[in-house]
């Protein structure tokens, strides 16, 4: 569904990817993960359009996306931090992106029924504490069935209970046949939801593989463990 | 893209400064066409104020309002939307709102008290300065992601314009004085836009006659329709460079 080819991208003299090449394809959990700074969160930027690679390609369903903006209306992006107009109330920013995504089909509002949102609405973004922006932004993320969804350590200022919600549905949406790609540092909770692992380190892709293959060839039960053994043999 | 330009406009309403802007320039105009005589010289004096005023308010408003829409942009950007048209509705809302606040606060006015073709051209004059003064702004704002350098290369832009541009011409002026510096001076003036605007009103006022060999040279090129035309596509020239290449960039660049 994904299929990405030799990508690169620098920041001034800092190589953030070092020609990284992968694809995933359509019904996976991909489990993106790395040590901080090692290109994840900047791939997942690359795919949405919102840092532009020096070289290389972004090809969804097999056309590139580069320099393209429509099929973002297939795409979820759920940031690893929020950032929203400080002045807005909840209720306008989600009423501002289903203005702009009028022509969505469906519109899911799951996500905003079991967060509360709507006891909420009057509140300005500015206010918000960290844990309840992720949760609008879950909620956005979601809200317009998109095929693909992009989640940046979705999980990381969640109370148990909403982190609990949230990977509820992202099984639920996987079962609908959706590619969800999941960047995050808790072993536990991918191995929950996720299917496939991607490692990437120092902007190259470490391994790719799926969970159950980790695990036979490491010989471990636990997949922190499993991948700390990867990681050692090196 | 009208949607996205809806919520810039709703942003800016909100937070009053157009408003005051409005009721300033308002005051403003007033207050000189009704100190005493003519509207011709009350014309003037607007004009020397608006050539002041109008651009620094519009460079430091648009700035800032532009490096505050991080978020807003940043949100919309993961949207089905292109990005030059997000750039595009943030340019037309804060140039359309402070136009509207100009039209308010000196085009009613004008046109209440002195309303003429000088009058009409003051106007107009006014509107083409907020637009390029704002595409300037936006041009800082996309150069770099620093509020504070970005506000102050604004500045630096108001003050070379409006200020020191004028002294460099001075001084050419002084210092070559013994050659014909008729044509220089009027490309120097094309290079201005608040110089521009300044001899489009001015050459339509009596105290033209006063400004020498060179207001006379001025006057036969630019007091007829095709000369005034050429002005008005030179001020448009100066809204188009600087939009499209702050466009450009920031089409181009990481968010």
């Amino acid at each position: 569904m994904i299929t990405i080819e030799n990508l690169r991208k620098s920041y001034g003299k800092l190589q953030v990817l070092k020609d990284v090449s992968v694809s995933f394809g359509a019904g996976r959990v991909v489990s993106v993960i790395g040590p901080n700074g090692s290109g994840k969160t900047t791939m997942s930027k690359c795919i949405l359009g919102m840092v532009l690679p020096d070289s290389g390609d972004i090809k969804i369903e097999g056309e590139s996306v580069l320099k393209k903006y429509a099929y973002r209306s297939q795409i979820g992006y759920m940031p690893q931090i929020g950032r929203y107009p400080e002045n807005m109330k909840i209720r306008q920013v989600i009423q501002m992106i289903r203005d702009i995504r009028k022509d969505a089909k469906v519109v899911d509002e799951e996500l905003i029924g079991l967060y509360g949102l709507e006891g909420m609405y009057e509140k300005r973004m500015g206010s918000l504490s960290g844990g309840t922006k992720q949760k609008v932004s879950a909620a956005l993320a979601f809200m317009f069935d998109p095929k693909i969804l992009i989640l940046d350590e979705p999980t990381a200022g969640l109370d148990p209970i909403s982190a609990e919600i949230l990977k509820c549905k992202i099984l639920k949406e996987k079962k609908r046949g959706k590619l969800i790609l999941i960047t995050s540092h808790i072993m536990s909770e991918i191995e929950e939801v996720a299917d496939e692992v991607m490692c990437m380190m120092d902007g190259h892709v470490k391994f790719h593989e799926t969970i159950a293959d980790i695990k036979a060839h490491t010989n471990e039960e636990r997949l922190g463990k499993a991948i700390a053994k990867i990681m050692e043999e090196e | 893209m009208n949607k996205v330009l809806k919520y810039v406009f709703y942003d800016i309403i909100r937070n009053k400064i157009v408003l005051a802007y409005a009721v300033f320039l308002l005051l403003l105009s007033i207050g000189l066409f009704n100190l005493g005589g003519s509207p011709d010289k009350a014309i003037l004096s607007l004009l020397n104020l608006v050539l002041l005023t109008v651009p620094l308010i519009s460079i430091v408003f648009a700035t800032t309002h532009f490096y505050n829409s991080y978020e807003f942009m940043e949100l919309l950007v993961a949207q089905p939307i292109n990005r030059k048209k997000i750039f595009l509705s943030e340019y037309l809302g804060v140039a359309c709102s402070l136009s509207g606040a100009f039209l308010l606060g000196v085009g009613v006015p004008v046109l209440l008290f002195g309303a003429s073709l000088t009058g009409l051209y003051l106007v107009l004059t006014g509107v083409f300065i907020t637009f390029i003064f704002v595409a300037m702004a936006f041009l800082a704002s996309v150069i770099t992601r620093d509020k504070a350098k970005g506000i102050g290369i604004a500045l630096m832009l108001w003050f070379y314009f409006a200020l020191i541009y004028d002294g460099i011409v001075l001084f050419i002026l002084y210092s070559f004085g013994d050659y014909p510096l008729e044509y220089a001076t009027l490309v120097m003036t094309a290079l201005n836009p608040v110089d521009l605007g300044r001899i489009i009103v001015l050459l339509n006022l009596d105290v033209s006659a006063l400004m020498g060999y060179t207001g006379a040279l001025y006057k036969s090129i630019l007091g007829s329709l095709w000369g005034i035309s050429m002005a008005f596509g030179l001020l448009l020239l100066w809204v188009l460079v600087p939009f499209l290449s702050s466009r450009r960039i920031f089409s181009r660049r990481d968010l």
